[in-house]
């Protein structure tokens, strides 16, 4: 069992009381909401007669089901309008802070928070979404629950939960140039599978860690989920300070200097315990694309899609069924594959970073004209930002549609979907089945700067030839 | 999708019904319900959609279109059932289908604690066994009485020892997998909590 980690301090502190069955109640310092989870806990509130319990530790925002060409209200889509307008009235009816759209702050829900400065060190995150563990970047605990567990968050600022195990996972030496964080997490998730992290939280540690910035660590904390951890966090340091000092809610004045004396506080100790470590060399990672249906299934640029005989026996069902919706031949490159759609955004890469990323691969070239390809801002910030660097114009300049803030094509729960059996290159986190809205569609997942060079050559291509 | 749908209501000891094979490692939420079914504000009509582009896309022979298994009611998967997204509408459309216990050899964390938020419990099994139970019925129906106390199913000519975790297997037979009654119980430790946490007493312009 682990002992003296971030992850044992912080839920130490915050364990509230052990459970008759053997579970334990724990407290949610941080609650985050947004339209696709929390009516039917709002429901189940009013079923059961109970009120929010700290509505102050609660926040809201909207993004799933918000169109990104026309944010005008009502919306279109009468079931979204019916959606933000429940959000709307249950955060009026219990007093929870919503930044709706026009606020300024609304946005992905996790790319919000951070951009608020809510997300800190130490605390323990909960929200109705299984890309929660992004928070972790900043060394909180923070994990994804369903709308039952929203209910009782709500009414009691508590879930009953078994404690995780600690998995460290030490990254070695730096990335190289030309290969990103989102490089970084599909490698490990590829090394590990899917189901690793099942009953863990990760601890991504090392160098090449430490040399990430704040939003590269969110896209690795980000994907922890999509290798089975409900929950990844990275210790705090220097720089998880600046990136909060000054933010809205970042701690002020005197509560400054305390906070950062906790904060240093609850980094794992040099002699701490892990269930599991293990240790990867960043610097043989290389651009990565995903070519099968789940978020395991990577290759490098240059490699050839595994043949059954590359994987070991657990790896071939779902492969065999990889190849088949994929339309993916065992042994063929990924390079050059053509795609359809190029879409740059998410929780996992729609923040200024990645923006500015693509930017500098598309400034002064042209989509291909076989590409449809659209970049959602992560927020309002992040859009704000963009403008007044410029970005949206270089975007636009290039071909790709210049679009508002949300989730979008990530899950496709507005009206931004693939059509057919489309190809998409896409800087999301998921490329299950119908993921991005068709039934049919295909997703390879890869770098915001891996899909601007796929955007500018049509094909799958290597970002190292545009930036070199 | 059977009509006379009632959501479980205090303890859960025993279980018996039809068993539907569902073969697949990984199967993920989005393809137990996909995201346009989200577009709701509660999840009443969500068993009618459950599995949704999966059975389109196999024309009436995906397991829960098969006319023999439409009063099934345990779910038999492989491995890590039900992961990615954290949507519960993916355990609550399986339970608006029919599904009231689920049996695999490994299941994703989120999905595993909303299944028990709304109490459906789910056992594990070593792959052989469950290949064994998928294959099985293949040929014949297969009828499971299951005992949560003894971990137990049986049918009649089968004796399975089931796995489930010690924690879920008390909650179901106390009643206690509906959580909320049971946290509030502690409020005067919740409020002490509130108190102690360092970062409740931080000044900051919202929190």
């Amino acid at each position: 069992m682990s002992q003296n980690t971030l992850f044992d301090k912080v839920w130490d502190l915050h364990k509230v009381a052990s459970l008759p069955g053997g579970s334990d109640q724990v407290f949610i310092g941080l609650h985050l909401i947004h339209e696709v989870t929390s009516p039917q806990a709002f429901g189940a509130l009013k079923d059961k007669n109970l009120k929010v319990k700290f509505p102050e530790r609660t926040v809201a925002t909207v993004d799933h089901i918000v169109p990104t060409d026309n944010q005008s209200r009502p919306f279109k889509d009468n079931l979204a309008e019916q959606m933000i307008e429940t959000l709307e009235k249950n955060c009026l009816e219990h007093n929870i802070r919503f930044f709706n759209i026009g606020s300024g702050n609304q946005g992905i829900v996790h790319v919000v928070a951070p951009e608020l400065g809510l997300t800190q060190p130490g605390m323990t995150i909960a929200c109705g979404d299984s890309h929660t563990s992004t928070h972790g970047a900043f060394g909180s605990i923070a994990f994804g629950i369903g709308t039952s567990q929203v209910r009782d968050v709500l009414a009691t600022q508590t879930i009953a939960m078994n404690k995780l195990k600690v998995r460290q996972i030490w990254c070695e030496k730096k990335l190289s140039k030309g290969v990103f964080a989102k490089d970084l997490v599909l490698h490990i998730i590829n090394e590990l599978g899917v189901k690793a992290g099942v009953g863990y939280a990760y601890e991504f540690t090392g160098p090449a860690i430490a040399e990430l910035s704040m939003e590269e660590r969110m896209t690795i904390c980000n994907m922890s989920i999509e290798g089975g951890a409900r929950c990844g966090y990275i210790n705090p340091d220097e720089k998880t300070y600046s990136y909060i000092k000054n933010k809205f809610c970042a701690p002020k004045n005197e509560h400054w200097d305390k906070a950062i004396t906790w904060w240093e506080s609850l980094k794992s100790d040099e002699n701490s315990i892990y269930d599991d470590v293990i240790k990867l060399d960043a610097s043989k990672v290389e651009p990565t694309v995903t070519w099968g249906i789940t978020p395991g299934q990577s290759i490098s640029i240059n490699q050839q899609i595994p043949t059954l005989d590359d994987l070991s026996p657990n790896d071939k069902l779902v492969a065999k069924e990889a190849y088949e919706y994929m339309s993916f031949k065992p042994g063929q490159y990924i390079k050059d594959t053509p795609v359809d759609v190029c879409f740059i955004g998410s929780c996992t890469n729609g923040r200024i970073s990645d923006l500015r990323v693509a930017a500098k691969v598309l400034k002064n070239k042209k989509v291909s004209k076989n590409v449809k390809a659209f970049v959602v801002p992560g927020s309002e910030k992040v859009a704000t930002e963009a403008k007044q660097e410029g970005l949206d114009q270089i975007f636009k300049d290039s071909g790709f549609q210049w679009r508002e803030p949300g989730c979008s094509m990530c899950l496709a729960m507005n009206s931004d979907k693939l059509i057919g059996n489309q190809v998409s290159a896409s800087s999301s986190n998921r490329n299950f089945k119908g993921r991005q809205g068709s039934p049919s569609g295909r997703t390879l997942l890869m770098s915001p700067a891996m899909v601007a060079a796929a955007a500018i050559n049509g094909k799958v291509s290597d970002v190292r030839e545009f930036i070199n | 999708m059977k009509s006379e749908f009632t959501q479980p209501i205090g303890k859960i000891s025993n279980i018996n019904g039809q068993c539907i094979p569902l073969i697949g490692n990984d199967i993920d939420t989005d393809r137990i319900i996909p995201a346009r079914f989200l577009k709701c504000v509660n999840f009443d009509l969500l068993g009618e959609s459950v599995f949704e582009d999966d059975r389109k896309t196999l024309k009436g022979r995906h397991p829960f279109d098969i006319e023999e298994n439409k009063n099934a009611s345990i779910l038999i998967v492989n491995s890590n059932f039900g992961c990615g997204s954290s949507r519960e509408h993916a355990p609550q459309a399986l339970m608006r289908w029919g599904i009231k216990a689920i049996i695999g050899e490994s299941f994703a964390d989120i999905f595993y604690s909303n299944c028990i938020a709304i109490g459906i419990p789910c056992f594990t099994l070593p792959k052989k066994s469950i290949e064994e139970m998928q294959n099985y019925c293949d040929n014949q129906f297969l009828f499971l009485e299951i005992d949560l106390k003894k971990s137990l199913a049986k049918s009649k000519d089968l004796k399975i020892n089931l796995e489930i975790k010690e924690s879920s297997k008390k909650m179901f037979l106390s009643g206690e997998w509906d959580a909320t009654s049971t946290l509030l119980e502690n409020e005067d430790s919740i409020e002490n909590k509130f108190t102690q946490l360092p970062y409740i007493k931080f000044n900051t312009n919202l929190l």
